[in-house]
């Protein structure tokens, strides 16, 4: 089951390496990941998306707490959370096509950040689903660049990851 | 006011550090001057790296201490890194301090330049690269709190030359204490899930008791030992296990898993309580995950989250010290234990019978040879016991060898058996038993190893000439990789490609030329005599060359793939 897991941890150098590193040496699979600074400058924040079973899922959440950099960690798929993906994507739009994929762009609520005479480049915020079915619907369209940034995401309610 | 060099040897002291094992190199001359101005700390001069690795490993494990590396960048770094991991596999407590080029040239692929930080990664515990002589102080109290507290493991600290400079001064002061946010070791066991495990051991019909290493690296031996004996249950111990609970009592059914004895394995398969104490269901132990212990509820002790439910699903998992958790077991089990019934008092008898009715199967029989003469290695062992009166510290180095020793040399005491049993690296025995020695310099340390593992760290007679240390080499000399050709015997059809050791030097000589005696045993008859002979030269470093059997494989052995703990081939060709 696809799981996103965020991390606090020190933000000390190496810290990111031997998160990812851990990945790598235990053959856990990482799809998106994406860390920065949090409001707390000893502190940054990593989360990251994977896929594996329950019982790998304990096992991952466990090797990665053993980090001596970790210093919390939450299973957000666990409980109610929102979790959010930036994407931009520059496609071609020329003669009709320029009028198709903004009205594709506007179903989703992406805005076109960026004109040129042949392309438009749209930004569009949402859940990984999301992204995905636009890219799907933009299928008809030249995709000429794709850029995501990676899940992030947070619990939601009261519910707090923090020192 | 004092340097980045000056700084790191009063740190060690502060530390309490006696030996320091390693090899200079040009990024740590300002440290190897900082500790030629100095008489507290005693720096010993092995001939490879990777030798002082092992020796610091061979001091922590038989002392409890860490033990203390100290190498240059580049090839000194790396030569380190078996030891390193060798030392991660068995949690055993270590600082390596390695040498780094200067700070302006890292990055620019400068002579001796390798990212030790990232090499090391996967095999510490944790690292430091450490950035300023300010920084250097915390840097190792750190890494020493870390290598021996919870989980015990190698630590790294990785220092740039131009930060243990002898002209630039900085403030020092050692922090007393320290606590870090994101690492805290559980310091007791929870007491609810202890009462859980304690009622289930007691209402067990066929109870097991499965101890680890982890039972000898948290000092809980003794409660072990007081818990097993109040229960009156079997117990077996892994390799790492091994003197965690004495080896000669009645209660103990051996070493279990792929070269355990049948009684062991057998009890495993049926139990229906399983307490593992500080072990971690490697598979070596499991045979076939899928089927391990089919009838058991499983109680897990660990202090590593991690090591719980990571190969083998467990009923009651225990996070906490081995120590304090047994401890408290034991209070916990001392009130419950007069309340057994007696329909379970009558289970647990059966149960017995039926373990004496195992044990009469004597897996570990030595068949002499027929003719009289040829030594077989498990009597080599066997001599080694007799004349060492069962005292001796043991190391070993990989192979047939090493399951010999861990099957014919019982231990009565914890730390006194030390072996690569997690990384299984050939080359480790030597340099272990130089640590030992070093650390009791009176004792009776042997090491057992194979003309194979010994050629891995051979240059280190040098050293042990060098510091006059006083080791036992017992060689069983098979003329073969042993264990390899053992594979290839029974899943090759004895396709024997490269096991075959060629080209041996004359071992006796090869000890004489650094100063050390030689004696060489051929026949079965001389061998008690000479290990007699040896072990009297008390103050001498000797090599004994046992030649024997070249054909005896290890029994038992677990049959694989898809077997269970109580499939076992119990001879050539026999299996249950
Ligand atoms: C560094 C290293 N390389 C290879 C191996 C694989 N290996 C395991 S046992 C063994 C044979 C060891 O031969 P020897 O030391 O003579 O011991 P024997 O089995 O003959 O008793 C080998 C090559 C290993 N464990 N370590
Ligand atoms: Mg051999």
């Amino acid at each position: 089951m696809r799981r996103i897991i965020s991390v606090l941890m020190e933000n000390e150098a190496g810290a990111l390496s031997r998160v990812v590193g851990l990945f790598a040496q235990r053959n856990y699979n990482i799809e998106t990941l994406t860390v920065a600074p949090t409001e707390d400058e000893t502190l940054s924040r990593l989360t990251l998306t994977t896929s594996a079973s329950d019982a790998e899922v304990e096992q991952i959440t466990k090797q990665l707490n053993k980090l001596i950099e970790v210093v919390k960690l939450v299973d957000l798929t666990d409980g109610d959370h929102i979790e959010r993906e930036l994407m931009l994507i520059k496609v071609k739009a020329t003669g009709a096509q320029r009028a198709e994929v903004k009205r594709t762009s506007d179903i989703f609520r992406g805005q076109i950040v960026d004109v040129t005479h042949n392309s438009y480049t749209i930004q569009l915020a949402g859940t990984s689903d999301k992204l995905n079915a636009f890219l799907r619907a933009m299928s008809e369209s030249v995709v000429l660049e794709v850029v995501r940034s990676g899940v992030s995401g947070v619990s939601r309610g009261e519910k707090i990851l923090a020192v | 006011m004092l340097s980045g060099g000056d700084i790191l040897i009063r740190c060690l002291q502060e530390e309490g550090v006696d030996y320091v094992f390693g090899y200079p190199g040009g990024a740590v001359l300002h440290i190897y001057d900082a500790l030629f101005r100095q008489n507290r700390i005693r720096h010993i001069l092995v001939r490879h790296e990777q030798a002082a690795t092992h020796m610091a490993d061979g001091y922590a494990r038989s002392t409890g201490r860490p033990g203390v590396v100290l190498v240059t960048s580049g090839p000194g770094a790396t030569n380190a890194i078996t030891g390193i991991a060798t030392a991660y596999m068995d949690s055993i407590p270590m600082v390596v301090i390695s040498g780094q080029v200067q700070s302006h040239l890292i990055g620019t692929d400068s002579f001796q330049e390798t990212d030790m930080i990232g090499i090391c990664r996967p095999i510490v515990k944790h690292s430091f690269a450490v950035r300023s002589a300010a920084d250097l102080a915390l840097a190792v109290k750190k890494a020493f709190y870390i290598a021996t507290s919870g989980r015990p493991g190698p630590v790294v600290i990785d220092i740039p030359k131009d930060i243990t400079n002898p002209t630039d001064l900085v403030e020092y002061e050692y922090p007393q204490q320290i606590s870090l946010r994101s690492y805290n070791p559980a310091a007791k066991g929870h007491t609810g899930q202890i009462k859980k495990a304690v009622t289930l051991l007691m209402e067990a019909e066929r109870p097991m008791i499965y101890a680890g290493g982890g039972v000898i690296q948290g000092n809980g031996a003794s409660e072990l030992t007081s818990l097993t004996r109040l229960l009156g249950y079997p117990i077996v111990n892994t390799l790492m296990g091994l003197g965690a609970y004495p080896g000669t009592d009645k209660q103990f059914l051996g070493m279990l898993g792929m070269h355990g004895t049948y009684e062991a394995n057998m009890a495993m398969h049926h139990c229906d309580v399983l307490i593992a104490v500080g072990a971690r269901f490697d598979d070596r132990v499991t045979n076939t995950v899928a089927k391990f212990c089919p009838y058991a509820k499983i109680i897990h002790i660990d202090i590593d989250p991690a090591s719980i439910s990571k190969n083998v699903m467990v009923d009651v998992p225990i996070v906490g010290p081995v120590e304090s958790v047994l401890t408290e077991m034991l209070e916990v089990s001392q009130a419950k234990i007069g309340k057994r019934t007696k329909t379970q008092a009558s289970r647990l008898a059966e149960w017995w019978a039926q373990i004496e009715g195992w044990r009469k199967q004597d897996s570990l029989r030595v068949t002499p040879s027929a003719d009289g003469i040829t030594i077989k290695p498990q009597e080599a062992v066997q001599a080694v016991f007799r004349a060492s009166k069962g005292a001796a510290y043991v190391t070993t180095d990989v192979g047939q060898h090493q399951m010999f020793a861990a099957l014919y040399y019982p231990f009565d005491e914890p730390r006194k058996w030390i072996n690569s049993g997690g990384l299984g690296t050939m080359g480790f025995g030597l340099p272990a038993a130089m640590g030992v020695q070093m650390a009791f310099p009176d004792a009776l340390v042997c090491c057992i190893t194979g003309e194979g593992s010994i050629q891995m760290n051979i240059q280190e007679l040098s050293t042990c000439a060098q510091y006059g240390l006083p080791i036992k080499i017992i060689n069983i000399n098979n003329r073969s990789l042993g264990m390899v050709k053992q594979w290839q015997d029974m899943q090759y059809e004895g396709r024997h490609s490269d096991s075959y050791m060629e080209s041996l030097p004359d071992f006796v000589k090869l000890a004489e030329a650094y100063g050390h005696v030689g004696i060489k045993v051929e026949r079965l008859a001389d061998l008690d005599a000479a290990l007699e002979q040896a072990f009297a030269l008390q103050d001498r470093l000797v090599f004994v060359d046992v030649i024997v059997d070249r054909d005896e494989h290890v029994y038992p052995m677990h049959v694989a793939p898809n077997g269970s703990m109580r499939d076992m081939w119990l001879k050539k060709g026999v299996r249950t």
